[in-house]
């Protein structure tokens, strides 16, 4: 029955003339929305998402300093409390640090790398696993035997532990002269390479029971070629589940990418992310300078957080089976 | 039955294999290790000299034989930043790990069961909420964030326990423990915790997942309409089908956990395999890489083996169904 041909769009050509309003009728009447729409804690988790990333673009015209830039800093305004504390100063809502830095710039600035190193190394890991995923189950046979058991070797060991390796072995090739941005690289490819696993098995699977319907058969006997059924007709029925594991692998390679900075193994002093501000922060714990570790902290935590029940929330809204 | 396990076992060495392979050109091709050992100003002889003692003139294949049988005899060569063997130092913190992994295990388990048991069988109540909230946080919040809590509340702020270290440690053997001294003990508490949230927080989900799905099976119906206790159905007869799952996970687990431990270790400077491996991260101390990818890998290796074995025994069902050729 699957075969038979359903004119989905009937409901919406008489709008055909006005695609950006029909694009938004079928989004606000779609089943996604309405769940969307039901769940308040989806809701604040979205926005919370949203401001951390429109804080993330607008660092640079919200902080009220370049925390990086040497020349901003004074030693003077050194290890100053929280606005509301005692020893609060003017334009320091979060405090600073050892060497005059602004908590709530730095912050802004370290949201910006950990965001950016979250995302491009969860692309990269979705490009990789997706492309071995499809050829996996697509061609099958010793391919799909020799990626599959990579995948499966790949999956006994910890994420964070691959990272760690492939940023060492990254950093001895290089000789231990990374600049900030080839550091920023590193870090996208090790994420990118310990988290590939997840997409190329859901591909498979997914791929192949695709493969095996009526409109593959039909794309094959018009002569497509192979590359072109793959990308053009059965990868998109396979990403509903790839979008969920994308969100959720968003706040995995943020952890990561900050436990990895936290190690000293991932973004240096000089251009830090949320993870490398906790490090940092760290060695005035004990000093009482509470606020140089805890606002990162908190960021980080509400970051990994908000995405993670976006992630839930999306896993059951796109489970037919909860319907 | 004795296929199953000889297949697997197959598997696990041709895993153990692929590992070595990668950690031989880890040790052999990342970065010269002739340069990590000499200074800058040695001269080309003494390079020379120091490139034919490693054996790094044979071919590949030769170095890589003899990497091979070295490295099962525990030989791993000399630690760059050390100038030790790196076995010694394995060895010497090993049991620092192993106590570490081993106590955050037996607390996730002891606790993810007893909360998981709670929340399948109170399902509506304010202690449930809040342990669903505590496993939603302890998913979100990275292990390092929570270390940095726990000792900012219990060590800077309260003075209780101690922030780094083992306390004193009694050696036995050449294994040391610091279970049998107090500061040993108040040292393990806060790494321990760090390390076992999150797996405390899976086991308590799987536990409750599991747990409701067997108390919709037939054969709990079929024990109400007994008129059995509710006890004796909920602990003798649900629970008791929900733990082989949860041994096998957490089993699967303890490898993670020891690779988790990296992270706890370097919070708390807990001198561990983990902390050891950190800092030769940031040093480049390839030795040291190369060899704590093998051990952890044979740890990894040999818990898969026994897990899926005993699974097998456990489980009766599994023994005629066991085609899986993964």
């Amino acid at each position: 029955m699957s075969d038979a041909v359903v004119p989905h769009r009937v409901e919406s050509s008489p709008q055909r003339a006005r695609p950006n309003a029909s694009w938004l009728n079928r989004v606000l009447d779609s089943d996604i929305f309405y769940s969307f729409r039901r769940s308040r804690m989806t809701m604040v988790a979205a926005a919370v998402t949203v401001l951390f990333f429109l804080l993330a673009i607008f660092a640079s015209q919200l902080a009220v300093q370049n925390p990086f830039d040497p020349a901003q800093l004074q030693l003077m305004n050194s290890r100053i409390s929280p606005l509301w504390t005692a020893e609060g100063q003017s334009p320091f809502l979060l405090g600073t640090d050892e060497q005059g830095r602004d908590v709530f710039s730095a912050i802004l600035y370290g949201l910006r790398i950990s965001l950016v190193v979250g995302v491009l190394g969860v692309i990269f890991a979705g490009t990789l696993g997706i492309t071995l995923g499809l050829i996996a189950g697509y061609v099958g046979g010793a391919v799909d035997g020799l990626i599959m058991r990579i995948a499966d070797v790949q999956l006994t060991f910890p994420a964070i532990l691959i990272a760690l390796l492939v940023n060492g072995v990254a950093k001895s090739v290089f000789n231990n002269r990374l600049d900030a941005v080839s550091t920023l690289a590193v870090l996208v490819v090790a994420i990118g390479l310990s988290f590939w696993v997840q997409y190329a098995r859901t591909v498979r699977g997914s791929v192949m029971v695709e493969k095996n319907k009526d409109y593959v058969a039909a794309a094959q006997l018009i002569g497509l070629p192979a590359p072109k059924i793959m990308l053009r007709h059965v990868l998109p029925n396979t990403m509903g589940p790839i979008l969920v594991i994308a969100t959720i692998n968003l706040a995995l390679a943020i952890i990561t990418e900050a436990t990895l900075s936290f190690l000293g193994a991932g973004m240096p002093d000089t251009m830090p992310s949320l993870g490398t501000l906790i490090r940092i922060g760290n060695n005035y714990l004990f000093a009482g300078e509470w606020w140089i570790v805890a606002f990162p902290g908190i960021a980080l935590a509400g970051l990994i957080l908000a995405i993670n029940l976006l992630g839930d929330w999306l896993r059951d809204a796109l489970n037919p089976k909860l319907r | 039955m004795l296929a199953f396990t000889l297949r697997r076992a197959i598997q696990a060495i041709g895993v153990m294999i692929a590992v070595g392979v990668i950690a031989f050109s880890m040790f052999r091709f990342a970065g010269d290790p002739v340069n990590q050992i000499v200074s800058l100003d040695t001269p080309a002889a003494e390079r020379e000299a120091v490139r034919k003692s490693l054996g790094l003139d044979d071919p590949v294949p030769v170095q890589f034989a003899r990497y091979f049988a070295n490295a099962a005899q525990f030989k791993f060569g000399v630690s760059y930043q050390f100038r030790q063997p790196v076995s010694n130092l394995l060895m010497e913190r090993m049991p620092a790990t192993l106590e570490l992994a081993a106590c955050a295990t037996v607390l996730a388990m002891v606790f993810g069961i007893l909360m998981g048991v709670y929340s399948a069988l109170r399902r509506d109540t304010i202690l449930t909420k809040f342990f669903q909230a505590v496993s939603l946080i302890g998913i979100s919040l990275p292990t390092f964030l929570i270390g940095i809590l726990l000792i900012y509340l219990f060590s800077v702020t309260l003075g209780w326990l101690p922030s780094f270290g083992r306390g004193e440690v009694v050696r036995i053997g050449w294994w040391t423990t610091g279970l049998l001294t107090l500061s040993g003990l108040k040292a393990l508490i806060m790494p321990s915790i760090t390390l076992g949230l999150f797996q405390m927080t899976l086991i308590m989900r799987l536990v409750r997942a599991e747990m409701l799905e067997v108390l919709r099976t037939d054969y709990i119906r079929f024990a109400r309409a007994r008129g059995l206790t509710t006890r004796a159905i909920h602990f003798g007869h649900a629970l008791k089908n929900t733990l082989v799952p949860v041994i096998t996970v957490a089993g699967l687990q303890f490898g993670s956990v020891i690779a988790f431990a990296i992270i706890t270790e370097t919070v708390f400077q807990w001198p561990g395999m983990g902390l050891l491996f950190v800092q030769a991260v940031q040093n480049v101390d390839i030795p040291i890489m190369a060899a704590y990818l093998l051990m952890v890998s044979l740890i990894f290796v040999t818990i898969n083996l026994v897990v899926d074995i005993l699974y097998t025994v456990v489980d009766p069902r599994l023994r005629s169904t066991i085609r899986r050729p993964a």
